[in-house]
């Protein structure tokens, strides 16, 4: 399911990237924060909301790296270039991905950065809408995000232009280790 | 029409933006639409959504307060009103009890259908839409011309005029580049905004959850940074059950936008905490606005099977040409005139109801299986009905009411050597009395009818019989159609049989909302048809095939004919057109062709009737292949010709374009014969053609078959 996925995903103009350990998801994640220009400056800063992936790992050293924060707030968000959450579910005939999004931070981090970057447990890939649907219970999970390739519109003389009002740009990172698909 | 109208449409047809904006979008529309349905089975699955939706239709009282105590159990407050005004009100006093200063919106038609804009920022709110092409519009002081896409009227250049004034800055017209004006601009507006209004793609009773699809990702903002979010729902948005979002995901992004899925869908189940830990106020108005009576309307109920994906305007020939805006203001194309009839008013639809050339290009892409033509012509029944036929056309169906009468003046006609040019009431008979040869010749009345020479025919007496019924082109304008006819069906070992009280099919009548006539020239149709016992009913013309074979009984329904409804079901049984009747033929070994003709190359145009009604586009082409012709398709084959019966006389300035863009697909072909199974269709390119110069062979199937017969 997951070359049906990244087939899919990068269909709709997403980047799609596969790790087996954390350990190798962070350092390809933070290589390509440094590639990408981050900075402790506006326009510039990463924003990390509250994800399982961070479970385990020295998040005090991490918060070391000049623009890299983790409080998320409006106005952080506001100016940050990237942010950094991960998502429940992805779903294979679509190439998107779903997020109990209830908690504001996570919202704020994906949908006024310029750079979405998206941790996905490979695990978590279902085949579709219907058994996402079967798994997710509106009352449990007041707002549901789903998420398809990075914002787009062709509301001027019907020309493709990726980036709106959401991210440019979104790029899915799969780690095989996260578990998922409780 | 009026005077207004008919210039709203000769200002659309030659906007050049216009036409080739929307032109080059359905062209591009319907293959991705084809290629984002790969794999799936659309018939089963827009019977699935007719059925969900149809099931929410019958019980929306009780959808509506499953969805209210789902919703209010989640923390929403519901609001439920059946009308406008109060909806306005609503929302404003919910704006000025938290003391809103501005208002960030997501794209919602039913924000526009009530005009809520304008009364929000007459109370002092500034109102801003974030949709891009919804921003373009309301920068531009306009109206949305598409449902889905509400600025596809507008040119890049016409954007960067309106964003160089918003920013006082002079802009190229680089379209990335305009995208991120508008990013940088409504970043702040949905910053400062205190309240977000939406509207609801879905809305689930089971749940209490309202969906929203959006591309953009600013639904996502202005459901989530104001403190304050409004849901504004159309009823006929209600579903029961959760799992069946599913079904409608499945089908709204494909039929819309060609996508698989939007880039967001977002389900909203009760309020989330804000940013600032406080509850986000969350109100979902439950607007009904004569929902409920068209859900108990037994004719427009299936209405309320819309989506709202658009796909209607996308296929529809005449959209593409005139554009969204000379259908008015809120809702437009094929479905937009029903709502308009309904959400507006039905006088509202008068002259919109008259741009459907009934070509059913949209009833056959519908994702909530709804037969938008048939629902369009009820208008045209019910507006008839009620305001009566302009006196021209009341003079005309008196005519055509009566057969000898009428027969009697197209015999006058041919007398006369050429269609009448004076004298408005001949004039103006439907179909092919008009003097009307703007971009097309039409043929003169033949000196012989068909009628007249069949009686010349010498048949041999054969053991099966068919009626041949052959409309009014065939019988007065292409007899030499009908002869063919006979002799491939003699050929078959069948007889021909004509009786002379046949009459007009009544599609004219019907077409024009005039049901009674038709209901008249059905009854006498029926009476001759039924006189002589016989196998078949066979019809060259697929108008009178489908008259045969359904409007008669549809009539009868509407009329509320019941007396001749058992021998309408007989004849529509018998009834049967050419192709199919003749595939059928050589099928069993009854009809053979010459063997190893080289005919050369031919392409073949479907028919409305007989593509999309009927069915059927396979037989003729195999029948031409199988006589020995080459067969090369042209683009956008099944695409309508622009005829439509007395559309092309009551909407030349429609009718000509659409023509001279067959006349060039036929063109391009190369093909030295365009073949085709309407004599109304033949009429119409042959005529073009004849004006074009074009040395191309415009001929019915049956003149070309008779041609090859194995003797």
């Amino acid at each position: 399911m997951y070359e049906q996925f990244k087939a899919r995903a990068v269909g709709v103009s997403a980047e799609v990237f596969r790790f087996v350990t954390k350990s190798a998801a962070l350092s390809w994640l933070l290589a390509f924060l440094q590639k990408e220009g981050l900075a402790d400056t506006p326009q510039t800063s990463a924003l990390w909301a509250e994800s399982s992936f961070l479970d385990g790992l020295d998040v005090d050293a991490l918060k070391m790296i000049a623009g890299l924060k983790f409080e998320v707030t409006r106005e952080l968000a506001a100016e940050a270039r990237f942010g950094i959450s991960q998502m429940d579910w992805a779903l294979a005939d679509t190439g998107s991905l779903v997020q109990n999004s209830t908690a504001m931070e996570q919202r704020l981090v994906s949908s006024l950065s310029t750079i979405h970057i998206a941790l996905v447990p490979t695990a978590a890939i279902l085949p579709d809408m219907p058994s996402l649907l079967s798994r997710m219970n509106p009352k449990e999970n007041p707002y549901i995000a789903m998420i398809t390739g990075p914002s787009r519109t062709a509301d001027i003389e019907r020309v493709l232009t990726i980036g709106v009002h959401g991210p440019e740009r979104l790029v899915i990172v799969f780690v095989d280790e996260l578990g998922g698909g409780f | 029409m009026g005077n207004e109208f008919k210039e709203s449409i000769t200002r659309a047809v030659n906007n050049a933006n216009l036409t080739g904006a929307l032109g080059k979008f359905s062209e591009a529309y319907k293959v991705n639409r084809a290629k984002a349905y790969e794999g799936i089975d659309f018939e089963e699955l827009r019977g699935r959504i007719a059925e969900l939706k149809s099931y929410a239709a019958s019980h929306l009282d009780e959808l509506s307060e499953q969805f209210t105590r789902n919703a209010e159990a989640s923390g929403a407050t519901v609001f439920r009103t059946s009308d406008p005004a109060k909806v306005r009100e609503y929302i404003l006093k919910v704006a000025q009890d938290n003391n809103v200063k501005s208002i960030v919106k997501s794209k919602s038609m039913a924000t526009e259908e009530i005009h809520l804009n304008p009364y929000l920022e007459e109370a002092g709110i500034v109102v801003g839409e974030t949709d891009l092409g919804e921003w373009i519009i309301q920068l531009a002081g306009q109206t949305p011309s598409h449902m889905v896409m509400p600025a596809i009227h507008m040119t890049k250049e016409e954007v960067s005029d309106l964003f160089s004034k918003e920013v006082n800055e002079r802009l190229s017209s680089d379209i990335p580049r305009l995208v991120k004006v508008a990013r940088e601009q409504l970043r702040p507006a949905f910053l400062a905004a205190d309240m977000g209004i939406s509207g609801g793609n879905i809305a689930v009773a089971e749940t209490g959850s309202i969906v929203l699809m959006t591309n953009e990702g600013n639904a996502r903002l202005v459901t989530s940074l104001p403190k304050i979010h409004i849901a504004l729902v159309g009823i006929e948005k209600l579903i029961e059950k959760y799992a069946d979002v599913a079904t409608i995901l499945k089908a709204l992004p494909r039929s819309a936008t060609a996508q698989l899925l939007t880039s967001y869908v977002s389900i909203i189940t009760g309020p989330t905490p804000n940013s600032d830990g406080s509850m986000k106020g969350l109100h979902i108005i439950l607007m009904d606005n004569r929902r409920s009576e068209m859900a108990a309307d037994p004719k427009f109920k299936q209405a309320l099977q819309c989506i709202r994906c658009a796909s209607c305007l996308n296929v529809c020939p005449i959209f593409r040409l005139v554009g969204g805006h000379v259908f008015g203001k809120v809702y437009t194309g094929g479905i937009g005139t029903i709502l308009t009839a309904w959400f507006d008013e039905l006088k509202k639809s008068e002259d919109i109801q008259g741009l459907c050339i009934q070509c059913g290009a949209c009833k056959d892409v519908c994702p909530g299986k709804i037969d938008i033509p048939e629902l369009i012509m009820e208008i045209r029944r019910r507006l008839v009905k009620e305001n009566g036929l302009p006196l021209l056309q009341k003079t005309i169906y008196a005519v055509v009411n009566n057969r000898k009468l009428f027969h009697g003046m197209l015999r006058a006609a041919s007398i006369a050597g050429k269609p009448f040019t004076s004298g408005t009431f001949i004039r103006h008979l439907p179909l092919f009395l008009a003097d009307l040869t703007d971009g097309r010749s039409l043929p003169a009345i033949a000196a012989e009818p068909f009628r007249d020479r069949f009686k010349k025919i010498k048949q041999p007496k054969l053991k099966e019989r068919a009626v041949f019924y052959a409309g009014c082109l065939i019988d007065f304008a292409y007899p030499e159609m009908g002869e063919a006819l006979v002799k491939i069906l003699n050929k078959a070992g069948i007889e021909v049989f004509f009786p002379e009280e046949q009459t007009c099919c009544g599609a004219p009548a019907r077409y024009n909302g005039a049901y009674e006539v038709a209901e008249n020239n059905a009854i006498d149709n029926i009476k001759a048809l039924l006189s002589v016992d016989a196998t078949y009913v066979i019809s060259a013309c697929p108008t009178c095939t489908v008259a045969l074979k359904h409007e008669f009984i549809s009539t009868f329904e509407s009329v509320g004919q019941a007396e001749w409804m058992p021998k309408a079901r007989i004849l529509a049984e018998k009834a049967i057109d050419f192709a199919t009747l003749v595939r059928k033929l050589v099928g069993e070994g009854r009809l053979t062709l010459k063997e190893g003709q080289k005919l050369g190359r031919l392409t073949y145009h479907d028919s409305c009737h007989l593509k999309r009604t009927l069915k059927v586009s396979a037989q003729p082409r195999e029948l031409l292949q199988k006589a020995g012709y080459e067969l090369t398709e042209m683009f956008e084959c099944d695409t309508c010709c622009g005829m439509g019966g007395s559309y092309s006389l009551k909407l030349p300035e429609i009718s000509a374009p659409i023509l001279q863009r067959k006349l060039k697909n036929i063109k391009d072909t190369g093909a030295a014969v365009v073949a085709m199974d309407c004599p109304g269709c033949v009429m119409q390119i042959r005529g073009g053609m004849d004006q074009d110069g074009a040395d191309v062979k415009v001929r019915h199937t049956a003149e070309l078959l008779a041609e090859q017969l194995d003797m």
